[in-house]
């Protein structure tokens, strides 16, 4: 799936530049479930965001099942995200002036299907949220899990084969927390793979494999006991 | 949904931000297309005039004032009669007609009127002394090709309107002007009564958008008799045979009537041409606020808009939302601030021009649909051009930002 390969990124602050990532040799798995984890600061969502080629590394390569991310062109590489990829955010990041209908509607309108289809789908999937009754409630009318779960409904929406998740469950209470995490379980077991930033030791327990970044770096942690930042 | 259901609730989101943008070019527009309408109607107005009395001359008191030459002979002051005998018996080459009027305001079924005496052209074949210098033809205006012969339409009493003469006229007998008519629900055959005197309506003139409408026409002695003015009139009309001959006329009828004014049509239409331009040099500055108000309401606001809307870019990015998509967003939402702004802008315009215009140029205004589509168009350009840029910023955000708290 991932593949990553002398990868480096680095950023520039006040004329001295930063070390934001780099890693010899990465690789993710088809159907993994990773977590990153790492202290604040140290890349995390660098790494995320070079993963959903949202971000150009000043070095090396990126490539999903083969096909370089960075040499494609930011409109083919956003095709290319809306065709295989699904995004969690820690804020959900819903439209606020759409309904949770329309949030849902947002992926299948950028994949050109029509106002008929985006409805049924969106509808189907909110219901399977247990959103049934919420379709045209603004953001600001729903709780924070049921904001979750209409973001939830978003990143399934075109079916990706890839889910990356930025802290899912930072703003969370325990129960829409378990809700979450179940979820994304859920899609594992449907053989997506499955990406995930945390600080959440819980959330970090579901993982199959995790990263631990220090200081921009990588490196694959095999051990349970390290896994949590 | 689809972007224009996007960029529409969007929109009603922030209606404050939607309504500054739109009312900033709706004030251009609107005055833009109100001075270019009053403009352009005040221009034909000015052609009209010039071309249907541009032969024409008037002679007024020396004190007299004037600024529309319908109106010319309401200044309250008046002449001798018998400068009509002079002006006759020098016998000045290109002189078609002579219309002496005297004007008296008075009031006719409890409304305003304007009591115009006018001496009918048999009256001057009549008198034998005038008689003697063969009526204006002898001296044809060298070169002239447009010399008036009286045709059997010209003849009829409506014909007042146009060829500012009448042929026959009793002394009791009146013309009346088209809203006095309908005001006092008038026709030809009615009776009405002046200072006392019974008189019957020969005829009824067209509407000519002028004071004429408003006016009474009968005999010039009677009116004098009448109004017990005296051998008086307020204004003497000449009809020269072409523009050349009234410019050679003016330097002659001033040495023969020392004590008069004589001016010709273009001199009295000098104010309303010196408005128009004024009127024209205005719209032009108006262009300039629309652009420079208007555009940098409009490029300020979609550049806030594009701040505030980092993170939802940047998701919108991430769920696959194209570069391009990203300009569209914005420049649709500046398209429909350009529509709104210009067609609003485009009626309160017209409106402003049709209901304003007489009061500021005196003259009636009707719509223009090529103007309000140039003004539409403009709007349109003025505002896609300012939301240009914050667009396509838009569309080069980084989408990382929806990984942050923005």
């Amino acid at each position: 799936m991932f593949q990553l390969q002398n990868v480096s990124k680095t950023y520039t602050r006040r004329s001295s530049e930063v070390l934001a990532l780099r890693t010899e040799s990465l690789e993710i798995a088809d159907g993994e479930y990773a977590a990153i984890l790492g202290p604040s600061g140290s890349g995390k969502t660098t790494l995320l965001s070079i993963l959903g080629g949202m971000l150009s590394p000043n070095s090396g390569s990126v490539s999903v099942d083969g096909i370089s991310l960075y040499d494609m062109s930011p409109t083919r590489r956003a095709e290319f995200r809306r065709e295989r990829m699904g995004f969690v955010f820690q804020t959900f990041n819903l439209v606020p002036y759409l309904t949770a209908q329309e949030n849902v509607q947002i992926p299948l309108y950028l994949t050109g299907q029509s106002p008929a289809k985006q409805r049924a789908r969106s509808g189907e999937l909110l219901e399977r949220m247990g959103l049934a009754d919420r379709l045209d409630h603004k953001p600001s009318e729903l709780s924070t899990g049921q904001q979750q779960r209409v973001a939830l409904a978003r990143t399934l929406a075109n079916d990706p084969r890839i889910v990356l998740a930025d802290e899912p469950t930072g703003n969370l209470d325990p129960d829409s927390r378990r809700i979450v995490l179940d979820f994304l379980d859920e899609l594992h077991g449907e053989g997506r793979t499955i990406v995930m930033v945390t600080h959440d030791a819980v959330a970090a327990q579901r993982a199959r494999t995790w990263l631990r970044l220090e200081s921009g770096t990588v490196r694959q942690s095999a051990d349970p006991s390290a896994k949590a930042a | 949904m689809n972007l224009r259901s996007i960029v529409w609730k969007e929109m009603w989101e922030r209606p404050t931000a939607m309504l500054t943008s739109v009312t900033a070019i709706l004030l251009g527009v609107a005055a833009l297309v109100a001075i270019r309408h009053v403009t352009v109607f005040s221009e034909r107005e000015v052609a009209h005039q010039l071309e249907t009395l541009g032969a024409n001359i008037l002679i007024l008191p020396k004190a007299a004032t004037l600024q529309d030459y319908y109106s010319a002979d309401l200044n309250g002051q008046t002449l001798p009669e018998e400068r009509v005998s002079q002006v006759l018996m020098a016998s000045l080459p290109g002189v078609e007609k002579l219309s002496p009027k005297l004007c008296v305001p008075t009031q006719y079924d409890g409304k305003d009127v304007i009591l115009t005496g006018i001496l009918p052209q048999t009256e001057f074949q009549a008198k034998a002394a005038w008689q003697s210098v063969s009526m204006f033809s002898i001296k044809k205006h060298v070169g002239c090709t447009k010399v008036h012969s009286d045709s059997a339409e010209d003849a009829s009493p409506e014909a007042l309107a146009t060829s500012r003469t009448i042929r026959e006229l009793g002394d009791h007998e009146v013309v009346v002007g088209a809203d006095t008519a309908a005001r006092s629900e008038l026709k030809t055959g009615s009776s009405l009564v002046l200072f006392g005197e019974k008189f019957r309506v020969v005829a009824v003139l067209p509407s000519t958008g002028t004071v004429d409408d408003g006016r009474i026409f009968a005999h010039l002695h009677t009116v004098q008799r009448c109004t017990k003015a005296g051998e008086v009139v307020s204004a003497i009309e000449v009809l020269g045979c072409c523009e050349d001959a009234a410019g050679d006329l003016v330097p002659q009828l001033s040495a023969l009537l020392p004590d008069s004014k004589v001016v010709t049509v273009s001199q009295v239409v000098q104010t309303q041409v010196g408005i128009n331009r004024l009127m024209a040099r205005s719209s032009v500055f108006v262009l300039g606020v629309l652009v420079i108000v208007g555009g940098t309401t409009v490029a300020s606001s979609i550049s806030a808009n594009v701040r505030e809307r980092r993170r939802e870019i940047g998701t919108l990015m991430a769920l696959g939302a194209a570069p391009g998509l990203i300009s569209r967003l914005f420049l649709l939402k500046a398209f429909w601030l350009g529509i709104a702004g210009g067609v609003g802008g485009c009626l309160i315009g017209i409106a402003a021009a049709v209901f304003l215009g007489p009061y500021w140029a005196g003259v009636s205004v009707a719509p223009l649909p090529l103007l309000a589509l140039v003004a539409v168009a403009a709007a349109l350009a003025v505002t896609l051009l300012a939301a240009y840029w914050p667009a396509r910023r838009a569309a080069r955000l980084d989408p990382c930002t929806c990984f942050q708290e923005v």
